[in-house]
């Protein structure tokens, strides 16, 4: 009990002082995990909204599939990611293994399937009143899709919500793709919060661990006040 | 109001990427690329901090950035199969051996060694202090099948240290897979590195084999003490070698060759002898140069750069 209290207090000290180590762990897990949730963002909505809206077989199956992917677990993503861009893999040449980049790649592709579900949800949540009333206006085809999207705002956004909390707390696949490497560049480490808490964890270190912890919980806190307040517009 | 959102949090995060900046990590490499080199190597090497320790002073050698990454021998070496790393530092001298052979490393030097030491409860439920690795291994194998509170927390992870431990088992004259493995609940495999074991046998009253490092930089929060620490069968020995550029043309090797030449320099080799001793009372590794005949590796091996 007492370590808990004891990490909160480090987790304190570490924020004021701005302890460098900690702030770039930090940054770079928001830069990773924000841009991941970004690009994420911008497949699934698109991708959602044609499979929500779109008539063809096997609609109901892939959304089945989507949905089976929700339990995706992140050290298989991670394996995934790891086979295809090691050395020997497909995507060996472009030189991305131990870099950040490839745990944005993971992230992306970890978030993916439950913000495109999430997103089919929304739109079909969208009260065919609403949709009936935006055709009989004569709504073009964009504008259709503009102004239901609007109206699933809310829950689109839980998406992005949702999506950026997997990804800031997946530990597995950055891991396996980012080396957990502390090195003297930012750019060259790929040292993020949970793979830093898995590391002080596993060397005994509770009072860092903890402090790490809720220093990432901060940061998931900060972004969903924006969101929040995003929802409420 | 939204884009005033937008731009709050815009304006948030680029402040923080500015404060990381100016706080902290040195600067990122300017107009000429800084070089990588990437390492695997394994968590007893790296937890013990040796690696970063010796890392910033090559780097400043070599204006270049040493990314270490640290797993079981097992999984590092899997790395230098794929040629996703450089650099090789392992010590598990029979799976080196076939790497060499397989032709996906080349020039190997041994620039460092110490012990495994097993280590455990200071009560010793099992008794074992003062044997040798091998009886004390079947000592706490016949007593904790007996007994639920004599347990072993083995790595489990194809580490060397892994390796290490199922030749004291073979020494002892049991066949791994079938009598340790699974054997009952007095075995454990952590699956987890160094560090991590150690912690788990910490946690419950166990005995572990550890390589000396590992466990010296671990001490003060550990509970386990020293009770079998002489044994031939307890030589340890590190050794770096470059991935081959003739399988993987894309690796560092001009760099890796700078590496593994740096590590048997005398100034890294003095490096190494005094590592951890103002802070632990003794040297956490004994450098290679001068102990080659003991260690059983060849003079070439500890001291001949290469070309």
């Amino acid at each position: 009990m007492y370590e808990i209290i004891e990490g909160i207090a480090e987790a304190a000290r570490l924020i004021i002082t701005l302890d460098p180590g900690v702030m770039s762990i930090a940054a770079r897990s928001i830069i990773v995990s924000f841009t991941a949730t970004v690009a994420a963002t911008l497949i699934s909505i698109p991708l959602g909204a044609a499979i929500n809206f779109g008539t063809f077989r096997g609609r109901t199956s892939l959304i089945n599939l989507i949905q089976t992917l929700y339990s995706l677990p992140t050290v298989i993503v991670g394996l995934l990611i790891f086979l295809l861009i090691s050395r020997v893999g497909p995507f060996g040449f472009m030189r991305l293994l131990f870099t950040p980049t490839a745990m944005i790649i993971a992230q992306t592709v970890l978030v993916l399937p439950i913000m495109t579900g999430l997103t089919i949800s929304a739109l079909s949540g969208v009260d065919t009143v609403i949709r009936d009333t935006l055709h009989s206006l004569g709504a073009t085809r964009l504008q259709f899709l503009a102004n239901v999207m609007k109206e699933a705002r809310f829950a689109i956004l839980t998406a992005v919500a949702v999506g950026f909390g997997r990804a800031i707390s997946e530990v597995g696949a950055a891991i396996l793709v980012g080396g957990n490497i502390m090195a003297s560049s930012f750019s060259g480490s790929t040292r993020t919060l949970t793979t830093a808490i898995s590391l002080e964890t596993s060397m005994g270190n509770i009072p860092q661990s903890i402090a790490l912890g809720t220093i990432l919980l901060a940061i998931a806190l900060g972004v969903n006040l924006v969101i929040t307040r995003m929802q409420h517009r | 109001m939204q884009r005033r959102t937008i731009f709050a949090v815009a304006a948030v995060m680029v402040a923080f990427l500015l404060i990381c900046g100016c706080t902290g990590t040195t600067t990122d490499p300017t107009p000429v690329e800084k070089q990588q080199l990437r390492i695997a190597t394994t968590t007893s090497l790296d937890d013990t901090k040796l690696l970063n320790h010796l890392s910033s002073i090559f780097e400043e050698q070599h204006n270049a950035e040493v990314l270490i990454i640290s797993a079981g021998t097992g999984k590092a070496l899997e790395y230098g199969q794929r040629g996703d790393v450089d650099v090789l530092m392992v010590h598990d001298r029979a799976r080196e051996d076939t790497f060499l052979a397989d032709g996906y490393g080349i020039n190997r030097r041994v620039f460092a060694y110490n012990f495994f030491i097993l280590v455990g409860p200071e009560s010793d439920p099992a008794g074992i202090k003062g044997m040798t690795p091998e009886e004390a291994f079947s000592t706490i194998r016949e007593k904790g099948m007996a007994d639920e509170n004599i347990v072993f927390v083995s790595r489990g992870d194809a580490s060397g240290t892994h390796s290490k431990e199922q030749a004291i088992w073979k020494g002892a004259g049991f066949d791994y897979a079938k009598d340790i493995q699974g054997s009952g609940d007095w075995y454990i495999e952590a699956g987890t590195g160094m560090g991590a074991t150690l912690t788990m046998a910490n946690e419950k009253e166990a005995y572990t084999l550890s390589d000396i490092g590992t466990y010296l930089a671990y001490k003060g929060d550990l509970d386990l003490v020293t009770l079998v620490d002489e044994g031939d069968i307890l030589l340890n020995v590190y050794c770096a070698m470059q991935i081959n550029p003739e399988k993987y043309p894309d690796v560092n090797s001009e760099l890796a060759k700078d590496w593994v030449n740096f590590m048997i320099s005398d100034d890294t080799q003095k490096e190494i002898a005094s590592f951890g001793v103002d802070k632990y009372g003794q040297p956490l590794f004994y450098a290679a140069q001068n102990d080659w005949a003991k260690i059983g590796v060849t003079e070439a091996e500890v001291s001949v750069p290469i070309a």
